[in-house]
């Protein structure tokens, strides 16, 4: 009953935005992300927006991973548990 | 969006099993024994099952199935109770499409609908208020299963139906949470685990600082991971990793829907239509203040007060669903397991729904 992928809003109109979720559009209620803004990406339920994805924080979550691989900083670092 | 592709890159994903693997060895060298992990949420049961991790990591990490499938932890009197529903006069009854084919211990909705019953799948329970707003001289019923995910909808639901003054609608309420049920699994002692990977959309609800009492009460971690390959691997990582460093914490790997309040207007519309009760649980029994049921303001909004339905001690099989649900044995214990039952004659919940073990099982795991 979840679903995962992060749908674009291509429009706004009141508590419902038109969303584009890998090349098909479908409407969906806003009523719980007040916040949405055109280009956002929010994370669908049961037709409903549940949440705003914050695409900065998913670089950074990328980028803290791919550290924690190269055994660089942050506070998951491979190499810490060989010292 | 190009980030998230990034959790599911090739390459990136070859490496953090890697990663895992290699961290799940320096625990094993450590303590004797593999690392236990439960994902708690259906969702999470079938991503680690379709993507092969699972699979890959079992002889480095045990994965468990928890409580996280809705349909499956749904007991079978309240199964038995809601085919019953579909045979009440003049009633349309809308459901997420994963009920259809659960069976009760006469029926299922499939063969209830197949026998001439108005028996409806729709998306959302939106939509259940629009066919009632459609159909005014019938009684539209919604069955309103599901964790914190769902129930907010159900919330906004009554809202609209109340807004428009619909009094022929109504949900079934069978909704669950997961704080009751993880401190009655912990306290049962029945399963050791090393730490929860969290549910990822129950989380955007409730947020971070929901799952506090784990670490502080009962002394275990968890991460609150997504669903694509390398955010699963990064949280069943960092999991291990607490272990080794003897720490316990509540680790929110998946902040980029997920905050520390959760979804605030969510909480409150919860707050505004709903009240905690007691819940049944498959396999677990009655659980006090596990689920939320409509407040007494709205009980005309509320399908159990509505409508007297009454039904006997359902039929015993050899399902294991309740040990599925609970984390003690896998499908392949269940004698039932791909003989009598299969998706496409299925003699338990955890067969049907999309989030079941046994389906996730079947699909990618059978006889590895
Ligand atoms: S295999 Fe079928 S019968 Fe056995 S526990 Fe799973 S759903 Fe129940």
């Amino acid at each position: 009953m979840c679903l995962g992928v992060p749908a674009k809003v291509i429009e706004i109109e009141g508590q419902r935005a038109l969303v584009d979720v890998m090349g098909s559009r479908m409407y969906v209620g806003t009523f719980f992300v007040p916040e949405v803004k055109i280009d956002d990406y929010v994370l669908l339920h049961a037709g409903q927006a549940m949440t705003v994805v914050n695409e900065e924080y998913a670089k950074e979550s990328i980028e803290e991973w791919r550290n924690v691989l190269d055994g660089k900083h942050g506070p998951f670092f491979r190499t810490d548990l060989n010292s | 969006m190009a980030n998230m592709d990034l959790f599911s890159e090739p390459t990136l994903t070859r490496d953090s099993v890697e990663a895992v693997i290699d961290l799940a060895k320096r625990f094993k060298e450590e303590k004797g024994r593999i690392p236990v992990f439960m994902e708690v949420c259906g969702s999470h049961t079938m991503a680690l099952a379709k993507t092969g991790i699972k699979t890959r990591l079992k002889d480095y990490v045990q994965l468990i199935a928890g409580p996280g499938c809705p349909v499956c932890v749904t007991d079978q009197k309240s199964i038995d109770a809601m085919i019953q529903l579909s045979e009440e006069p003049n009633t349309i009854l809308c459901t997420f499409g994963d009920m259809m084919r659960v069976p009760g211990s006469k029926s299922t909705l499939m063969k209830a609908k197949t026998g001439g019953k108005d028996i409806r799948v729709v998306y959302s329970p939106l939509d259940s208020v629009k066919i009632a707003e459609k159909n005014p001289d019938k009684e539209v019923i919604f069955l309103g299963i599901g964790f914190e995910t769902t129930i907010p909808i159900l919330a906004l639901a009554v809202r609209e139906a109340s807004s428009k003054e619909l009094k022929n609608y109504s949900i079934w309420m069978t909704t669950k949470l997961v704080e009751p049920v993880l401190r009655a699994l912990l306290s049962s002692g029945e399963v050791k685990l090393d730490g929860f990977l969290l549910p990822g959309h129950v989380s955007v609800v409730l947020g971070k600082q929901n799952y506090r009492y784990l670490a502080e009460e009962f002394n275990i971690s968890g991460a609150i991971t997504g669903f694509e390959p390398v955010q699963l691997l990064s949280g069943i990582y960092k999991l291990i990793h607490l272990q080794l460093e003897k720490k316990v914490e509540i680790i929110n790997d998946y902040t980029y829907v997920v905050s520390d309040k959760g979804n605030v207007v969510a909480q409150s519309l919860i707050e505004e239509y709903l009240e905690a009760d007691d819940e049944a649980w498959r396999g677990i029994g009655t659980i006090p203040k596990s689920g939320l049921v409509l407040k007494e303001e709205y009980s005309q909004h509320d399908a159990k007060k509505k409508f007297n339905i009454s039904i006997g001690e359902p039929r015993v099989t050899k399902c294991r669903c309740g040990e599925i649900v609970r984390g003690l044995i896998t499908p392949e214990e269940c004698v039932l397991f791909n003989k009598g039952c299969t998706p496409a004659h299925p003699i338990g919940p955890c067969m049907v729904s999309t989030e079941g073990t046994c389906s996730a099982h079947y699909q990618f795991m059978r006889g590895e």
